[in-house]
């Protein structure tokens, strides 16, 4: 305890990322008074997401740590980041046209987004859990906000507030956890756990379980986990549809890069832990499967969909090692292309005055819409896994890395459940092709926004699926950072 | 015992018993005391680990400031006995929630008995530059700590943001949600045309 | 540590019994004051000159049946008088009353507890000192009650991040939370801490008014809209201890107030044993001052006492702040 005075360092062309997009947030919360402040907002958000993208970029072959420790910047970091920025850019560009269907568009969304982005930055730039946290909290307290952004919609309303609560004890388990990690190691630089591993493991190794215990429950609500997944549907349904899209893909990637950071990191030694993940996995994919197959709606059809694939992002963790974790690294970034594009065209077809985003509401889509239909169905494919799409490769990657891992039984009880929810997602397609609508469909118009959005997440969609290779090795490298 | 040893006793007894009872009560009013009475326990255990400036601001910042708000909301929806917090949960519930409860608590002890901690070092209290001091505690969360301490100043804007977003009066230009607007979503086909 | 536990308990004693009596006296002299202002001869007939008025009314408080309202949250109720009356008196604690001195061959510190986080200490004791009146307001089951609850903490926690933050200014130039260094380093008058923090006095002497819920910042008690505000069901010593607790926050800030900006007890020609003196003669003049406002303003409407609060203590705080901070820099 003789430390408290140390250097002071401050690195700032290592934050410029998050900076970036704190400095546009601040300058739409400033021009917030003007009166078509909610015109340009995007658009300074889209300056700010770009510029931290460059920035980001840039950084690639960094390879530092600075603030004295509390900022890493690898390619691991590089990668969420990038990863991140791209589903905040695609959110913002989707929500536009849909909040100002929805009459509830107002500039200071825009700086939500962008501070919520800054906080998944912040957490996988690090190695420090007390920056995890807040990083995490930065993220959060922004989305809560967001899910009851539609406060004229009691299910908007029902929406924040749970997730509010649900977040809210969440954290507190995190923050426990945290806390008896530091008891444990007295320290909360996961570095210095690594290094001093066995010094710690022989002299506090139930503290440090029960705080790793502790910190899975709080993540585990974070990445919509079974037993922990019970806020999910109700809060992704309630929120505004791009909202909810965000939600589905950004959080969730942030809530593994942490996971990874600290279990395939930072207590990799720990052992044991694989036999909870293995649990987590198992009854996170069936759970989310079984109940995805009864849904009428298709918002919250996507969101038990959502809870399933986080089962199969869980199986890496059970895994452990290098090429577990590229492959869920290589599947987040599938994921969120594909599950941001689903979640586009039912945003799409929500814009029309009265939709609620039901099944029988796609009848007699692929006559109004066919090109929308066929981009549909492409993302429907690829969430069900189905080659030649990046869906398809991720599960690959992933089974295979468990197979190599002596996870015969979990890859079977994975693959399983990926020809269980063939059903509901095929249900989608089979409903806007071949059912019959009576009367005639009424269009939904597309904004540029929107179809720039459906063409990225589209041609990401097959064009990772098509060269997975180049995005696998990306992938590899960014592990390789830290592991 | 010490005197040292009395008050720990005394403060430690005293914090668990609020923190109990918060959670016991049904009336939030009540609750909300006992959560007072714990944390001011709490600061007292901190002083006297010599973390003086953590103990005060545990008092200012959460007694004194944020259960005041606490109250203040209470009070104005007001609150008063059990009626308005719905039914208590059914003897299953809680009883699986006292013993998971319990389990844990029993867990954490194990845990907290089974481990080697580092003898407690010396305290010197009262000394401008001793640990737990306003100056030590400034001097890490200035150095050390200033990335963390600079990204809670954004938390705490966007939450201040968020706030007035979720309550702020209505905006002239907003107009009402057409939800509840009667379903177009198929043109019905008019009559002697055909479809 | 027996002697220092003895002689903490001497001085604890003396400065309640000091403290209380002032704040006895402290309302015979607003009745003067406020009845020489108003042309006036103000209470006159118990003792010469009425000085034994305050005695009276101590005696008809304690003698007085304790009424108490049928519709009350018991425990609530009987707790928010003691919660508004100690945190008062708890300042004190750290107050220092004079220098140094020797007594009977004993070395005599002039303060109960040198804290060298003191102000701090003060902040989290005032800080609490807002329950007693929410929950007199909230345990009484009176409307005018609630509502002089509500208000009250709303202007407490609204001119409380002011109040903090005006002296925060001291503390910067200062280099200290601990009040006692804080007088010894205004050991002349050029050397007062008013002279190089203007505003934050001023700031300060503000906030402190709206803390102490004095007019012109009375709304917590309005007489002519809430009868008696949050004390509305209370009688007998219970209301007397709210009452007291009032005086004895009055008391605190004056000391507060003149330890951080007028120097405490240094002052000349007197020998440190009787420095005290001084500080008796500072507090007064504190005390006065806010006896001559209420005499002069009338009540703040409460919007307008929000919009004060915080579109023009507060900017003005930070102001301060930023500008204070700024040229210690330098």
């Amino acid at each position: 305890m003789t430390d408290y005075v140390s250097t002071l360092s401050i690195d700032i062309g290592l934050i410029g990322p998050e900076l970036a997009l704190l400095i546009a947030a601040a300058v739409i919360l400033l021009l917030i008074f003007t009166r078509k402040a909610d015109r340009f907002a995007t658009a300074i958000g889209l300056i700010g997401l770009v510029v931290s993208m460059v920035l980001t970029v840039r950084q690639w072959d960094v390879k530092v740590g600075g603030f004295s420790g509390m900022v890493t910047v690898d390619q691991f970091a590089v990668l969420f980041k990038l990863l991140f920025a791209v589903a905040s850019g695609l959110t913002l560009l989707l929500a536009e046209r849909y909040f100002h269907a929805k009459h509830i568009a107002r500039p200071e969304f825009t700086a939500l987004l962008l501070v919520s982005t800054m906080g998944m930055m912040v957490m996988a730039g690090t190695t420090d859990l007390i920056v995890i946290f807040l990083g995490l909290e930065i993220m959060s307290v922004p989305l809560y906000v967001m899910a009851g952004f539609n406060r004229r919609s009691l299910e908007s309303n029902e929406s924040g507030i749970k997730y509010f609560i649900m977040g809210a004890f969440a954290t507190g388990f995190l923050l426990m956890g945290i806390a008896l990690i530091y008891g444990a190691s007295e320290t909360t630089d996961l570095r210095r756990i690594v290094t001093d591993f066995s010094y710690i493991a022989t002299n506090a190794k139930l503290f440090l379980f029960t705080g790793a215990a502790l910190m899975m429950v709080g993540f585990g609500f974070k990445v919509g986990a079974v037993p922990f997944h019970s806020w999910i549907p109700d809060v992704y349904q309630g929120a505004p549809t791009p909202v909810t899209a965000f939600f589905s893909v950004a959080p969730k990637a942030a809530g593994f890069a942490a996971l990874l950071r600290i279990f395939a990191y930072g207590l990799k030694d720990l052992g044991a832990l694989s036999d909870v993940w293995w649990i987590l996995a198992v009854l996170t994919m069936t759970v989310g499967n079984i109940l995805a197959l009864r849904q009428e709606n298709v918002k919250r059809m996507l969101a038990y969909s959502s809870i399933a694939h986080a089962g199969y992002m869980l199986v890496a963790l059970a895994v452990g090692g290098a090429d577990a974790a590229s492959a869920v690294i290589f599947y987040l970034i599938g994921y969120t292309l594909f599950n941001l594009g689903g979640f586009t065209v039912v945003a799409l077809l929500e814009t029309r005055a009265g939709s609620r985003a039901d099944f029988s509401e796609m009848a007699g889509l692929s006559k109004a819409h066919p090109y929308l239909t066929a981009t549909l169905a492409l993302f429907m494919f690829s969430l069900s896994g189905f080659p030649p799409t990046v869906g398809f490769f991720g599960k690959f990657y992933l089974f295979s890395a468990a197979v190599k891992g002596g996870f015969i039984w979990l890859t079977v009880i994975g693959v399983m459940n990926s020809f269980v929810s063939v059903y509901y997602y095929l249900r989608v397609v089979k409903v806007s092709y071949f059912d019959q609508i009576e009367g005639r469909f009424v269009p939904a118009p597309l904004s540029a926004g929107v179809l720039f959005v459906l063409i990225v997440t589209a041609v990401g969609t097959l064009g990772f699926g098509l060269f997975p290779d180049n995005v696998l090795e990306i992938a590899r490298r960014a592990i390789q950072a830290f592991a | 015992m010490t005197i040292d040893a009395v008050i720990f006793v005394i403060s430690a007894v005293v914090a668990i018993f609020g923190a109990a009872m918060m959670i016991a009560q049904r009336n939030p009013v009540a609750s909300v005391l006992y959560l007072i009475l714990s944390l001011i326990a709490q600061a007292v255990i901190y002083v006297q680990l010599g973390a003086l400036f953590v103990g005060i601001m545990l008092v200012i910042v959460y007694a004194g400031a944020i259960m005041v708000l606490f109250l203040f909301v209470i009070m104005l929806l007001n609150l008063r006995g059990s009626e308005e917090l719905g039914k208590p949960s059914g003897r299953v519930s809680r009883f699986t929630k006292y013993v998971i409860t319990l389990l844990f608590f029993v867990e954490l002890i194990f845990v907290i008995r089974g481990v080697a901690l580092p003898p407690a070092p010396e305290l010197v209290t009262n000394q401008p530059d001793a640990f737990g001091s306003v100056k030590a505690v400034s001097m890490l969360l200035f150095t050390k700590y200033l990335y963390p301490f600079q990204l809670t100043g954004v938390l705490m804007l966007i939450a201040v943001v968020g706030a007035v977003v979720i309550a702020r009066r209505e905006h002239p230009g907003e107009l009402p949600d057409d939800t509840a607007a009667e379903s177009t979503l198929a043109e019905t086909p008019k009559e002697g045309t055909k479809a | 540590m027996l002697e220092m536990i003895v002689a903490s308990s001497i001085k604890v004693i003396i400065v309640m019994l000091a403290v209380l009596t002032g704040c006895a006296y402290a309302t015979y002299m607003e009745r003067k004051v406020v009845a020489f202002m108003q042309h006036r001869i103000g209470p006159s007939y118990a003792g010469p000159y009425g000085l034994l008025q305050p005695i009276a009314d101590a005696i008809k408080m304690a003698f007085k049946e304790d009424v108490v309202p049928d519709k009350v949250e018991r425990i609530t109720y009987a707790l928010a008088p003691i919660a508004s009356f100690v945190p008062s008196l708890l300042v004190f604690a750290v107050v220092p009353f004079s220098a140094d001195f020797t007594l009977v061959g004993r070395q005599v510190t002039g303060v109960i507890s040198d804290l060298n986080i003191g102000i701090l200490f003060v902040f989290a004791i005032t800080s609490l000192g807002v329950y007693g009146i929410v929950l007199a307001g909230w345990s009484s089951g009176s409307k005018y009650s609630l509502m002089g609850g509500i208000r009250s903490s709303a202007q407490m926690i609204s001119y409380e991040i002011s109040y903090g933050l005006s002296i925060v200014g001291v503390i910067l130039i200062a280099n200290t939370l601990s009040l006692r260094q804080l007088v010894e380093q205004q050991d002349t008058i050029l050397h007062w801490y008013i002279w190089k923090q203007p505003l934050g006095f001023l700031l300060y002497l503000t906030c402190a008014i709206a803390e102490t819920n004095r007019l012109p910042f009375d709304l917590p008690e309005a007489e002519s809209e809430l009868v008696g505000g949050y004390h509305t069901e209370y009688s007998s010593f219970r209301f007397a201890m709210f009452f007291i607790g009032e005086y004895a926050n009055m008391i605190a800030v004056s000391c507060v107030g003149t330890t951080l900006f007028f120097g405490g007890w240094q002052g000349p020609f007197l020998p440190a044993g009787l420095s005290v003196i001084w500080f008796v003669i500072k507090v007064f003049c504190f005390m006065f001052f806010y006896i001559w406002l209420r005499a002069t303003f009338p009540r703040f409407r409460y919007d307008q006492l929000m919009n004060f609060g915080w579109k023009v203590l507060f900017p003005l705080a930070v102001v301060n702040l930023l500008v204070t901070g700024l040229i210690v820099l330098w």
